[in-house]
This record gives structure tokens, C-alpha cells and sequence, in this order.
């Protein structure tokens, strides 16, 4: 039973690959907050299995951030900011869904190639999560791509900060802990940021579809 | 496989008649479930058999037009579905009727059942009869490459694509996790909810013909005819429900009839896994609407991608 | 090597009886008793004969004969073995159920004079057997060249039709270009050698880069036969413009044959072991199949809908053959033997079942006049024979156990599950997909087969003339048995047919499928606990269950069955246009692919009286491939044109000055 903790990073990973999908394939706008948050609290468990395992005191706290800001503070900040927006619509993708699911998942096989001599290098345990890590990132970045609302792509920013996270407690079991603290306040004061651009946006255009910014362009 | 007796034919027959009686029974308490969960008082666990019975004693009325097609179908319908319990490791593992068909072969049971079925909806030649073919098949062919490919998933675990064997594999080795199981999981729960004509893809109730799937097929059929044809959709649901648990949730399942503490041990678990089952697939029906037919081909395609993205993370990520 | 050379002097001789028997019939041209009535059937016993010949040959090793004639320094070779006697019998087996259908099948009054027919058919049967059979570059080409020109002539038996003329000049474009890429590939396959015979091919040593050259050279010679994409465009023309029995044999068989040119070119004549080879053959094949299958979804007309499905099973054989090809660069032999079972299996599987649909259709026609699958429907009724027998054909080409197109398809997957112990990560990632693209192609066979048979056989007819159609005569019912027959019996004992091909896959890869077990009762190509199907147990468990089903039903419940008007939701009165129409059934497949295909849909606007629906279907690769190739040959014949004066001195000076250029050259 050795390899147990292995087996459960490993099965985070897969769930968190799995919710980067469920994300993707997801139309409504508080669904994909409620995902979202179950994506942070797979993180924080599978970070507090990491620090369980290797004994590094630091992934503790960090496994608490992660589960305090991304399971409590963000997904609530959120669902105020979508009520307040009245943004519950479900969101339009520009392709269809199953050519969006297609494109992840070559993205998935991309992020492996790329994550194979990576982790090769890579001595910790659980270094073949490198992959899943960087497709958690491109997932998030092929959501906000195919969306045209500007609540998911708030949602996508914070997904991909996921998985950059994932990767980075997977490989060298996490960042010190000043840069974990900095990263996660800074996607607390981004995602104020965002909000404050969100309102001003629907109140410039009465909307927050994205594709009315396209008329700011200068012809 | 081990040497095949006698008895272990014999208990493999019994086990397989007593699947086919007693599948009806799974369908009553789902619909139990659900009425439960909708504040209803519900019809009992044993609607399905009084429905089955009812329709056993009306005189059939079949169209002039039918083909003898038509009247084979039923019968068919119910031997495959039979068949295919006879495969599934439900009790014990060492099945002797395994041999016949693998997974890979079962989905092609499960294709056989569903061709036939389009085939004798398309025979009348009534409009809802071939929308309903049509519609069947459109489930079907994404249903079935999301169903191999789950199958697929559990056979690189295995190193073998018959049924028992990996079932065994699974219940009476070290417990090891695989997260490739995760993502075969979801895509299968989808496929069966999508197969077994469950909302969200379809509604096993509605009388609403332009929104039917499965139900617009069988629309001709009566009397005996069409409670074969009922049966077998209750043994077709209680056949993915055991494929789900020998491949998900395994343990419990002794190895062999002849063993009767692992008997004492799998039948109890094997009502309790039914019995929760039922419930959770009950509270997804109730928790989800019915889709639109266009979002169905969308539902299953998703499960298609997942169940190929377990196939990649087995191969990639070795577990 | 040596011993009795019967086997092979037997099929030398069934080819040359069949050149005889098609020369006997230009003693009676116009007579249509004497050629269909005796010569046909006579050619379907040799057909017999042949299949025999070939069972006989694969047990017997490797027979080669010397023919005294050919070019004064190269006679024709021939040799018999293993590959090659897979192929004669699929060649013999279908062309004796062919042969017999078409015997009732070919009316006076059609086309060509039914003498000069049976002479076409012959020779393309003798031809098809040589190329088979030929063991040099030169009668290889001869044999593959009197293939395609005598089944142009087939294709434009009805020439009075100019879009049947059109569809045979396409064929036989597609067919000359892919014969030019096969000499060239030959030319450089021998390796400085300057010696066409197919021993001194194997012996040669090539480059990395010539061997690829020939690889590619083959796959465009042999593709374009075989049809696989883009190289299809000619199938779904050729085909529906054959007669039925003519699209049989070009579906059934020739397609297979060029497969066996390619099998022959990379498997036996070609050594090279680089592993891009099978991904390039895999990946074009499921590109193949899943393009044919979509597209035969969409079809109205029934012949070309069968095309199309023809293309989507070539594409499930390439498939096996790019397995089979990687599995020998990575020096799995054992594997490698799996995959190319597989792949000869659903050839064969492919012949039996796709020849006895197109003879089907040829009766659907016969009976009723009518391709178009919107004009047809209820025939079984009318047709039970043809009916009940396409319905095993149907089942087949659906890939439905326990019939033979699910055998080579279990197959395959089985071999696909095999590719993880390939040491290369690319690979491993690549062929989840791979596997995932063929299951797919192999669920919307089944939708399409449903379409096919449910729109023609199952429910009303759709035409009040179809009410005289009337059931096929008794030599087409002999013919569509014996194809039947063959599907059911390849898909019940694949561990007997397995057994012969096995003598194939240990010539050509050193290695063979596990033997058969229990009697060849359980199927276990590797091993019972990595997988095993019995189809035997399968049938039998089967038909016992609905014996027994009807048993207790007919003892305990025998109500009666009263006979009435279809109920159809509420008794409003039925009419034949309410079914589905094959664009309808279709309609699901071309909303959920329609990027894929490039539409012309005409749609009614609310107020028309007589409101009409139209949707017209194109295969993209027509504007994409086709038509840019063809406007830069007319800029470069137009160009070419302006040195074209007309004036026979300028054409003098032009021989003259090429004649200085070359002895400068020399110089």
C-alpha cells in the first residue's frame, strides 16, 4: 500500500482534468462556479495529501489558502457578482460543443507531449501529473476562448490559475510560501478588478456579451 | 475459464432466469425512488410485473401490413437481453456462459438488440415509427463507440476484454485507484442513462409522441408483444446496471456458486448496490429535465470524448 | 518450393476456361439462353472450383510456374501462395455466386450484346485471377490493365447514357493514374537490378528513401483502385452506373484485389520497417471510413449508398493494414499476425456481404425499376427471398454478431488493444484515437444499414407500381443463398476461417494467430482469458432463448392476434408519404456532421401551394482537390498551347532542336 498517496494524486488529478471538462462542456454561468469550486477543493485535497506525504509544513498553509479563497471566498464573490450582473443566462459557445470537447481533447494530448520530458526531469513522486496540470491550463484558456459572455471568462482566468497551481505543488511541491501568498492575492484584487470591468461593461453596452466590444474597434 | 461442470452450468442458469424475473423489480423500485423524491405515493414495487401481466392477457392487435419481421422482434428483443445477463457477472465471476460473447461482443448484443428494434419500428410504416427509428439509432451510434471505448479502458487494466475476468480483476486484487475509472464512470453512467431511455435524454413516460425516442418505436406493438418488448427493457436496464457494478463497484462478488460464504457475502451485497443505485439514478432523473432531441447527439458525444479521455489518461498516466 | 504443381496449374486452367467460356460466347452473341442460361452457370462452377483450389493451396506451400510465353527475356511468372490463396478464394467463392445470379439476371434488350458481356465478365474474372497470380512486374501490370479496361467496358454496358459514359471515363482516369503510380513504384522496387520479377524485387536492397517512395508510390496505385480517400470520386459514379452483378464483383472483389496488390507490394515485396508506413495507411484509412460512412448516410440513391459504404470498409481494411504494418516495424510479429488476420478477414467478409447486397439491389431494380430509395419500400412483402437474404447481408455489413462483419471488426479491436505494448509514446497517444474513430465508423455503418434496409424492404411502399414487383427467378435466389450462406457461415466458425488465413500471416510475418480450441467452437485468436467469442454458443444461445420465449408464450398466453389498420397515435388515415424519406432518416446525420459536408438545401417558403423540399449533397473534396487540379492542367494545356502554331516546319524545328538539345547533352 505503499503507493497509495500516489494513487490519490493521481486521482485528483484525473477529477480535475474531469471538472476542467465538466466546466467546458457547461452552459450555465453558476454551474460552472459550482464546478469551479469543486475544482478547488480537489486542489486543496490533493495539496494536503502532498504535504501529508512529504512532510513540508508550508503546503499546509497552502492547502488551507487554496481552500479558504477557491472553495469559499472566490465561488462566493462570484455567485454576488453574477446575481448582481442578473447574469444566470446560459452562455453561448462560438463552435459547437462537441467540436469544443474534440479541441480539448487534443489540447489533453497536446499538454502531455509536451509535459513528457518535463517530467521526466522532474523527481517527485507524483510527476506525471505534469501533463494534466498544463491541460487544466489550456482547458481554461480554450473555455474563455470559446465564450462570448465576460462572466465565464472571469470564471476561466481563475480555472487556469488552477491548474498553474496544480502544476506547480505537483512538481516541486509547491512555490514558497511569499509567492503562493502573492499569487493568491493577486487573483483576489484581479478578480475585484474584473468585476469593477464587468460592471462597467454592461454599463457602457447593457450587456456583457463580449462580441459588442468588437464595434470599439476603429474602422 | 477453468473447466466448465455441470453445476456451475446449471447455477449460471439460475442465476440467469432469476436476473430475468427479477429485473422488473429494479425498474419498480427506480420509479418507487422517483416518486418518492416528487412527494407522490407511487405505484408500488411491483407495477412493472402487474403492467407485464396485464398485457400478457389482451388479445394482440398487430397492423395488416406487419411482416413476419415484426412479430419476431419481441422475441428477440428478450432472448438477447437474456443473453447478455447470462454474460454478466452479477453473483459470482466464474461464468460459464462467458465464453460466448466478450465485452466487445456484448456491445454488439447490445447493437443487435437495437437494430432489430429500428427495423420493426420502420416496418409499419407509420410516421412516428420511423422518427423513432431514426431517433434510436442516432442514440445508438453514439452510445455504442462511448460504451466499447469504456470497455476499452477496463480491458487495458485487465489485459482482457472478458467481462468476468476483469470483474474479477477488479474485485479480488489488492485494491489499487484508477483515475482512468473516474471518466469511464461518468461516460458510462451516460450511456446508460441515454440507452435505457432515461431522462435526460428521454422520458420513459411521456405520451407525448414528437418528443419520444424509444417509446415511438414500440408504438405498434400490444398485448404479449408489447410486454416482451417491456420485459426486455427492464432487463436491459438491470443488465447496464450490473455491467456498471461489476466494472465500478466489484466488491462483494464471490468467485464461484460452488462457494457458499462468498454467496452468503454477494447476494446481500448485490441488493444493497442495486438498491443504491436505483435511488441515485431515481435523484438524477429528478434533478435533471429532459433535454431537446438535438442536445441528445451533444449528451452522448460528451460521454464518447470522456470515455476516450479515460482511455488517455490509463495510457499515459499507467493508472 | 517444389512438388506437384497442381494446385496451380488448376487455377492457371480455371482462368483460361474462363477466357474460353467468354469466347463462347461471341458464337451466339445475341443469344441470351446460350450465354445465360449455360455460360454463366458453367463459369460459376469454376468459380467453385477455384475456392477449392484455393483452400487446397494454402496447406501445400509456395507452388511457381514459368509460362512458356511473355517477353522473349522475361516469360510470365506465376506463383501460388499463401496470400495469393486467400485471395483466389475469395475471388472464386464470390464469382460463383455472382456468376449464378447473373446467369437469371441479364435481360435481352440492355445494353451491350449479351455475348460481348459474358466476354467483358470472363475476361475481368481471368484478369482479376491473374493479377493474383502473377509473380513479375510485367504480367502483374498486363493482368491489372485487362482488369480495369474490361471493367470499363461493364461500367458503360449501357453507353446510350451519356452520365453512365461520364461515370466510365472517370473510372477509367482514376484508374489509369493509379496504374502509372504502380509501374513507377516497380521501377524503383527493383533497385538498379533492371530484373522485373517479383524474386529479384525481394532480393533488391533499397534506401530509406526509395523504399519510401515506393510505399507511397503503392498507396496511390493501389488507394486509387481501392478507393480511399480522396482518391474515392470514382466509386460512387462507377458503381450505380454497373449493372448489379458488375458492381458486385467491382465491390466485392476488385477492391479487395487492390488491397492485395498493396498487401503483396508492402508486406512481401518491400522490406523496409518504418513505422510512419502504418500510421500514414491507418490514419488515411480512418479518414476512409469515417468519410464513406457519412456520406452513405446522407445517400438517396441505394447503389450509391453502397458505394459509399464500400469506401467506409476498404477504409476499416486500411486501418488494419497501417496496424499491421507498425505492429512489424516495432517487431510484434504476433500482433502484427492479429491485425493482418484481421484485415484479410473483413476482406473477405467485405466480399461475401457487399456483393450479395448489390445483387440485391440488382433484383430491387429489376423489379421495380427504381434506384432512388424515396420511390421503394414494403418489399418485403413483395420480395421475401431477396428480403430475408439482403437481411443477412444488412446484419453483415452492420458488423452485427453473430455474423461475419462483426468477427473481422472484434478483430481488429482486439488488435488495437494490443498497441499500448508499442514502445513509443507517440503511438501510444495516437491510437486511443485511432480505435475511437473506428468504433465510430463502425456504429453509423449500423444507422445506415438501417436506413438501407428499412427505407427499401420495411414499411409501405412508398409507389403504387411497386404493388407489381415481384420476387427474383430461381438462379438469382441460388446466387444471393451461396453469398448469404458464406456470411453466415464466416461469421459462425472464424475460428476454421482463422485457421486458413493463419497460413497467410505465417508466410508473410513469421507468426500465426493462436490455434482453434474446443473444436474451433470458442474463438481466441491470443489466448480464452484475454478474449474469447463463441458465435456458435452465441446463435445457439440466441435462437434457444427465443424458441424458448415462444414456447411459454404460446403455451401460457394464446390470445388471439387480431389483424387492423396501424394504429399510427390515432387512427388518421396513413399514407406512405408520411414514412421517413431516406433524406429524412439521413437528417440527423447531416445536422450533427454539417461542417463536413458542403449542402444545397431549398427550402419552401410558408405560402407555397405545392411546397417542395430539396437538398442536394456534394463531396467537398470535388471543389477542394478535384477542381483546383483540374483548372491548373487546362492553365498549363493553355499554356503548352500557345508553342502549337500549326504550321508543320515549326513542328520539324521543334523534333530538331530537342535532338541538338539531347546530343549537347550527351556531349
Amino acid at each position: 500500500m505503499t503507493n497509495l498517496p500516489l494513487e490519490l494524486i493521481n486521482t485528483c488529478a484525473a477529477l480535475l482534468l474531469l471538472l476542467s471538462f465538466a466546466m467546458l462542456s457547461q452552459r450555465r454561468v453558476l454551474t460552472q462556479v459550482d464546478l469551479y469550486a469543486a475544482q478547488g477543493l480537489v486542489l486543496g485535497v490533493s495539496i494536503l495529501i502532498t504535504a501529508w506525504n512529504t512532510h513540508q509544513p508550508h503546503l499546509y498553509y497552502s492547502a488551507g489558502l487554496t481552500l479558504l479563497l477557491k472553495v469559499l471566498v472566490l465561488p462566493f464573490i462570484l455567485h454576488r457578482l453574477i446575481r448582481r450582473l442578473d447574469a444566470i443566462w446560459e452562455t453561448e459557445t462560438l463552435l459547437n460543443m462537441p467540436s469544443v470537447l474534440l479541441i480539448g481533447l487534443l489540447l489533453v494530448m497536446f499538454a502531455f507531449v509536451l509535459a513528457q520530458p518535463i517530467s521526466e526531469l522532474a523527481t517527485t513522486l507524483t510527476r506525471g501529473t505534469l501533463g494534466i496540470a498544463l491541460a487544466v491550463v489550456m482547458l481554461a484558456f480554450l473555455m474563455m476562448i470559446t465564450r462570448r459572455k465576460a462572466v465565464t471568462q472571469v470564471v476561466g482566468f481563475l480555472a487556469m490559475e488552477n491548474g498553474l497551481l496544480f502544476a506547480a505543488a505537483s512538481t516541486t511541491y509547491g512555490m514558497p510560501m511569499v509567492v503562493e501568498l502573492g499569487v493568491g492575492l493577486d487573483v483576489l484584487v484581479g478578480m475585484f478588478i474584473l468585476g469593477i470591468f464587468l460592471f462597467h461593461i454592461r454599463e457602457q453596452f447593457e450587456s456583457l456579451d463580449l462580441s459588442h466590444l468588437e464595434s470599439l474597434k476603429e474602422d | 475459464m477453468g473447466t466448465v461442470t455441470l453445476t456451475a452450468v446449471l447455477a449460471q442458469g439460475t442465476a440467469t432466469v432469476m436476473a430475468v424475473l427479477a429485473a422488473p423489480l429494479l425498474l419498480g423500485w427506480l420509479n418507487q425512488c422517483r416518486a418518492w423524491l416528487q412527494n407522490r405515493s407511487g405505484p408500488g414495487l411491483l407495477q412493472p410485473y402487474r403492467q407485464i401481466r396485464k398485457l400478457f392477457h389482451k388479445d394482440a392487435v398487430i397492423a395488416s401490413n406487419a411482416s413476419p419481421l415484426f412479430r419476431l422482434v419481441p422475441y428477440v428483443e428478450l432472448a438477447s437481453m437474456a443473453l447478455a445477463a447470462a454474460i454478466i457477472p452479477t453473483l459470482w465471476t466464474r461464468l460459464p456462459f462467458a465464453i460466448a460473447a466478450d465485452s466487445i461482443a456484448l456491445v454488439g448484443l447490445f447493437a443487435m438488440s437495437r437494430l432489430f428494434l429500428a427495423l420493426a419500428a420502420m416496418d409499419i410504416g407509420t410516421a412516428f415509427g420511423s422518427l423513432g427509428a431514426r431517433r434510436e439509432m442516432l442514440v445508438g451510434f453514439l452510445a455504442e463507440p462511448a460504451l466499447l471505448m469504456v470497455f476499452f479502458t477496463t480491458s487495458l487494466i485487465a489485459h482482457s476484454t472478458s467481462l468476468p475476468t476483469i470483474a474479477d480483476g477488479f474485485a479480488h486484487q489488492p485494491f489499487v485507484l484508477y483515475p482512468s475509472l473516474a471518466f469511464a464512470c461518468v461516460a458510462f453512467l451516460m450511456v446508460l442513462l441515454a440507452e435505457n431511455a432515461r431522462i435526460p435524454v428521454d422520458n420513459p413516460t411521456t405520451h407525448l409522441e414528437l418528443t419520444m425516442i424509444h417509446e415511438a418505436t414500440v408504438l405498434e406493438y400490444s398485448a404479449r408483444h408489447l410486454a416482451l418488448i417491456e420485459w426486455s427493457a427492464a432487463l436491459k436496464l438491470f443488465n447496464y446496471v450490473c455491467i456498471g457494478l461489476a466494472l465500478f463497484l466489484p466488491w462483494g462478488l464471490a468467485e464461484r456458486p460452488t462457494d457458499p460464504t462468498g454467496l452468503l457475502l454477494a447476494v446481500p451485497a448485490l441488493l444493497l448496490k442495486l438498491a443504491v443505485t436505483g435511488s441515485g439514478l431515481a435523484l438524477i432523473e429528478t434533478l435533471n429535465a429532459k433535454m431537446r432531441i438535438f442536445r441528445a447527439p451533444e449528451f452522448l458525444a460528451t460521454a464518447f470524448l470522456l470515455a476516450m479521455l479515460g482511455l488517455l489518461v490509463r495510457l499515459l498516466l499507467g493508472s | 518450393m517444389a512438388g506437384t504443381h497442381t494446385e496451380l496449374l488448376g487455377a492457371v486452367d480455371i482462368g483460361a476456361g474462363w477466357l474460353a467460356i467468354g469466347l463462347l460466347g461471341l458464337l451466339r452473341p445475341r443469344g441470351m439462353a446460350w450465354v445465360a442460361r449455360i455460360l454463366f452457370p458453367l463459369g460459376s462452377l469454376l468459380g467453385i472450383a477455384l475456392a477449392t483450389a484455393g483452400i487446397l493451396a494454402l496447406s501445400h506451400g509456395v507452388e511457381t510456374l514459368i509460362l512458356p510465353f511473355g517477353l522473349p527475356e522475361l516469360p510470365f511468372h506465376l506463383r501460388l501462395d499463401a496470400l495469393a490463396a486467400v485471395f483466389l478464394i475469395l475471388l472464386g467463392a464470390t464469382a460463383a455466386g455472382v456468376s449464378i445470379f447473373a446467369a437469371g439476371y441479364f435481360r435481352p434488350g440492355e445494353g451491350t450484346a449479351p455475348g460481348l458481356l459474358g466476354l467483358q465478365y470472363h475476361v475481368f474474372l481471368a484478369s482479376m485471377l491473374f493479377v493474383v497470380l502473377a509473380d513479375d512486374a510485367l504480367a502483374f501490370m498486363m493482368a491489372w490493365e485487362s482488369m480495369a479496361l474490361s471493367s470499363y467496358f461493364l461500367v458503360t454496358s449501357q453507353h446510350r447514357l451519356p452520365e453512365i459514359r461520364k461515370a466510365g471515363y472517370l473510372y477509367l482516369l482514376v484508374a489509369h493514374l493509379g496504374a502509372a503510380a504502380i509501374v513507377l513504384s516497380f521501377g524503383v522496387l527493383q533497385g538498379g537490378s533492371w530484373q522485373f520479377t517479383f524474386e529479384a524485387m525481394r532480393a533488391a536492397q533499397l534506401s530509406p528513401v526509395s523504399a519510401s517512395v515506393v510505399f507511397f508510390l503503392s498507396l496511390f496505385g493501389f488507394g486509387a483502385k481501392a478507393g480511399i480517400v480522396p482518391l474515392h470520386v470514382w466509386l460512387p459514379e462507377a458503381h450505380p452506373a454497373a449493372p448489379s452483378p458488375v458492381s458486385a464483383l467491382m465491390s466485392g472483389v476488385m477492391l479487395e484485389i487492390a488491397v492485395y496488390g498493396l498487401l503483396r507490394m508492402n508486406l512481401d515485396l518491400l522490406h523496409g520497417q518504418v513505422w510512419w508506413w502504418g500510421l500514414v495507411t491507418l490514419g488515411l484509412g480512418l479518414l476512409t471510413a469515417l468519410y464513406g460512412v457519412l456520406f452513405a448516410a446522407v445517400q438517396t440513391d441505394m447503389k450509391r449508398l453502397l458505394a459509399y459504404s464500400s469506401i467506409e470498409n476498404i477504409g476499416i481494411i486500411f486501418v488494419g493494414l497501417g496496424l499491421t504494418l507498425i505492429f512489424r516495424a516495432f517487431h510484434l510479429p504476433a500482433f502484427a499476425a492479429l491485425a493482418l488476420a484481421a484485415t484479410l478477414y473483413h476482406c473477405l467478409n467485405h466480399a461475401f456481404a457487399k456483393s450479395l447486397l448489390f445483387l440485391g439491389t440488382g433484383s430491387v431494380l429489376h423489379a421495380t425499376g427504381e434506384r432512388n430509395l424515396g420511390r421503394l419500400g414494403g418489399l418485403i412483402h413483395r420480395m421475401p427471398w431477396v428480403a430475408w437474404l439482403a437481411l443477412v447481408g444488412t446484419l453483415a455489413i452492420a458488423g452485427i454478431p453473430p455474423f461475419n462483419g462483426f468477427v473481422s471488426e472484434w478483430l481488429l479491436l482486439q488488435s488495437f488493444l494490443f498497441t499500448p505494448s508499442i514502445p513509443h509514446e507517440f503511438i501510444n497517444m495516437l491510437l486511443p484515437l485511432g480505435a475511437a474513430g473506428l468504433t465510430l465508423a463502425a456504429a453509423l455503418a449500423a444507422y445506415l444499414m438501417v436506413k438501407f434496409y428499412g427505407i427499401i424492404f420495411l414499411g409501405q411502399p412508398r409507389e403504387a407500381k411497386l404493388a407489381q414487383a415481384h420476387d427474383c427467378g430461381w438462379l438469382e435466389r441460388i446466387g444471393l443463398l451461396w453469398l448469404a450462406a458464406g456470411c453466415v457461415l464466416l461469421g459462425i466458425f472464424p475460428a476454421q476461417v482463422l485457421a486458413l488465413i493463419s497460413h497467410a500471416t505465417l508466410e508473410l510475418l513469421h507468426a500465426t494467430t493462436a490455434p482453434p480450441l474446443w473444436h474451433g467452437l470458442l474463438f481466441a485468436p491470443v489466448s480464452p482469458e484475454r478474449a474469447a467469442y463463441s458465435p456458435a454458443l452465441f446463435l445457439f444461445g440466441i435462437a434457444a432463448l427465443v424458441c424458448l420465449a415462444m414456447f411459454i408464450v404460446r403455451i401460457a398466453y394464446h390470445g388471439r392476434i387480431r389483424r387492423a389498420h396501424p394504429w399510427g397515435c390515432g387512427g388518421f388515415a396513413l399514407t406512405p408519404r408520411m414514412q421517413d424519406t431516406s433524406e429524412g432518416f439521413g437528417q440527423p446525420i447531416r445536422q450533427i456532421f454539417e461542417p463536413f459536408f458542403s449542402m444545397r438545401r431549398e427550402l419552401p417558403s410558408p405560402f407555397d401551394a405545392a411546397p417542395h423540399y430539396r437538398v442536394q449533397i456534394e463531396d467537398r473534396l470535388w471543389r477542394w482537390l478535384y477542381v483546383p487540379v483540374v483548372s491548373m492542367v487546362q492553365r498549363i494545356a493553355r499554356a503548352t498551347g500557345a508553342i502549337q502554331r500549326g504550321r508543320i516546319s515549326s513542328y520539324l524545328l521543334y523534333s530538331f532542336v530537342t535532338l541538338l538539345v539531347l546530343l549537347i547533352w550527351v556531349l
